[in-house]
């Protein structure tokens, strides 16, 4: 028991648990299926942006990837542009949306690596780019997504939604790739101490393209299925995940200074963001209120997490 | 005469907006007027002092993500209570002052990473914003509606004021010793505290003098469109930490330069007037930005070896 409390991410889903467990309340467990249903859809996006920046942030102070939003808008709008609303260019649309994100992410590391830009404004100029691109593309015409797609993203198997499976299915993944891989242990050793990997004999540079791709790749992924969840791609569909991506690694108790990160927290992050939301909602707060939740529980999740690690040293 | 690291690093940005000045000229030589430049220049007030304001905070090696919800805040704040009842409405902007001070003091006595602070912050000012003006309203003060659409004579007023505002900051920050002491937490704060100063008061009076012009940039946004909106200035944040980064400023080191970054705000702003003359779809102005901070930092990449071959030859 004190093993797992001493894990990093508990106290994200103690969070959830309790802000899940006071809006149920209100409706007397009226609102249970619902309510669980959407926090996990809604909570399955987010981890799937949460993810890739988890990774990027990884790598060390000053790594974060601020083109999520404008990769996720310009994918979801080509890929459901390309594919027309025919069933049958699904899985054309899928990869096309990969890449997408394969392009976004090399030169996002090509601004990094060949241009010296640090990653903040690297990322930060191609969302600008991406952006335009994504307007450009877009043309005010609303695509509908294939029909089968759309259905698949709105409904549940065994009472999951689609979609947080599908989230899972990547977090599973992403937890493998960063206990299990040498990849896991490079990124970590890197985050931890540049100079030090480098001695170390690890691939700098490799393990930085790959992070900083599989980051673009996950946010176009995610911009996919919104857009297909949605009904279409907006062009504002990715301005929240940008700092969603950044809140639900950091409550999910990832160091932001890098070289310490965990998958589970950024579920108990995102289920616990969303909540929050409903909860306020439940209510009955406006949304001036809900925002300014937000902010502090942001600030009290930091303050309590640099206590913990004070105390630890 | 050998010239100074600093002015070398200065000639990229002012080329640069001296270059897409004369683009702009060549495309409407209507624009080289009194009328014209204050047209092209009168939104770019605002933006070059949250620009300074950004610059403040980045000099002492955090970032402020929440600049662009600050501004609409001040701008909410300047448009309902500094017109109904002034008195309130100066007592609320002095404790905005404050809390960014109290701010910078949490996250040095803390060693909280900045990005997430000032995240949790930025929904916060957000959700006070929407409190206050849930929809677009308010009016803007006689004397702030009076100084932005003034006239004086020969040089229109956005000139006069970018001019005078890069002045103000050079002398504060590169020509007296707090400017000095602020540059040096930023360089080497270990230093800077064996020396005997207080890194507390420094970070305070950082973060505080920031706030100082961030209200500044609200109120002459108000000024400006006359009417406010809790949206009204969200891309600031990126547009600041851009401007920042034109003009020559480096995200950790404490190298700043003030006149580089009112350069740098004036650039971004003129990009996309400069792209409206050159009859290219708006769909690209927000990419031309991302496309020539790229570029002007390449250009900069470039300075900066020659700058190391000539020390090393």
């Amino acid at each position: 028991m004190k093993g797992l409390l001493a894990k990093p991410w508990i106290w994200s889903f103690v969070a959830a648990l309790s802000v899940w467990l006071a809006t149920i309340a209100v409706t007397g467990g009226a609102s249970t299926v619902g309510l669980s249903q959407a926090a996990l859809t809604f909570a399955a996006f987010s981890v799937l942006v949460g993810i890739g920046q988890m990774f990027v942030i990884t790598l060390g102070p000053g790594n974060i990837d601020l083109s999520v939003p404008a990769t996720m808008t310009l994918s979801g709008t080509v890929a459901l542009k390309y594919m027309d609303g025919a069933d049958g260019l699904i899985l054309h649309g899928l990869l096309i949306a990969i890449a997408v994100g394969v392009a976004v992410g090399m030169l996002n590391y090509a601004l990094i690596k060949a241009l010296r830009i640090p990653p903040i404004i690297a990322t930060l100029s191609m969302s600008f780019i991406v952006q335009s691109a994504a307007i450009w593309t877009n043309r005010g015409l609303r695509i509908k997504p294939p029909q089968a797609l759309a259905d698949f993203t709105t409904q549940t198997s065994l009472g999951i939604p689609n979609i947080a499976l599908l989230a899972l299915l990547i977090s599973i993944a992403a937890w493998v790739l960063l206990h299990r891989t040498p990849y896991g242990r490079w990124i970590a050793a890197i985050g931890q101490s540049l100079p030090a990997a480098r001695m170390a004999g690890i691939a700098v540079d490799g393990n930085r393209f790959v992070t900083y791709l599989m980051c673009a790749v996950l946010a176009a992924i995610c911009g996919y299925l919104l857009a297909c969840f949605s009904g279409g791609a907006a062009l504002n569909m990715g301005t929240e995940y940008l700092l969603m991506s950044i809140a639900v690694v950091v409550i999910g108790g990832t160091a932001v200074a890098g070289g310490d990160s965990n998958v589970p927290g950024i579920w108990g992050a995102s289920l616990f963001m969303f909540l929050v939301v409903s909860m306020l909602n439940t209510y009955g707060l406006g949304a001036g209120v809900r925002l300014i939740m937000t902010g502090t529980i942001i600030i009290i999740v930091i303050l309590l997490a640099s206590g913990r690690k004070a105390q630890m040293r | 005469m050998k010239i100074s690291a600093d002015t070398l690093r200065l000639i990229v940005p002012v080329l640069s907006l001296l270059l897409l000045l004369a683009g702009v000229f060549y495309l409407q030589p209507r624009a080289m007027s009194y009328t014209g430049l204050n047209l092209l220049f009168n939104l770019a007030v605002p933006i070059a002092l949250a620009t300074i304001a950004q610059m403040l905070i980045m000099a002492v090696n955090d970032l402020d993500l929440s600049m662009g919800t600050f501004v609409s805040f001040v701008a909410c704040v300047a448009a309902t209570y500094l017109h109904d009842t002034p008195l309130l409405g100066v007592l609320i902007l002095l404790a905005t002052i404050a809390v960014y001070a109290l701010m910078g003091v949490i996250i040095y006595v803390r060693d909280l990473p900045s990005i997430v602070v000032t995240l949790g912050m930025s929904f916060v000012w957000a959700g006070l914003a929407v409190l206050i003006l849930p929809s677009p309203g308010g009016t803007a003060p006689e004397w702030a509606r009076a100084l932005m659409i003034s006239k004086p004579p020969f040089v229109p007023m956005a000139i006069i004021a970018s001019v005078l505002l890069a002045v103000f900051a050079h002398l504060v920050i590169m020509r007296s010793s707090f400017g000095v002491l602020i540059r040096g937490v930023g360089g080497n704060q270990r230093s800077v505290q064996r020396a005997g100063w207080s890194i507390l008061a420094a970070r305070a009076s950082a973060y505080a003098l920031a706030a100082c012009f961030a209200v500044a940039a609200g109120i002459c946004l108000v000024g400006l469109t006359t009417s406010a909106d809790a949206n009204i200035a969200l891309r600031y944040t990126l547009l600041s930490i851009a401007g920042v980064i034109l003009g020559g400023g480096e995200f950790t080191g404490g190298r700043i330069s003030p006149i580089g970054a009112v350069v740098g705000a004036l650039t971004l702003t003129l990009a996309g007037s400069f792209l409206s003359f050159l009859r290219i779809s708006p769909d690209w102005q927000i990419g031309a930005q991302g496309g020539i901070l790229i570029i002007v930092l390449a250009l900069r990449l470039v300075l900066n070896r020659l700058e190391n071959k000539g020390r090393t030859a």
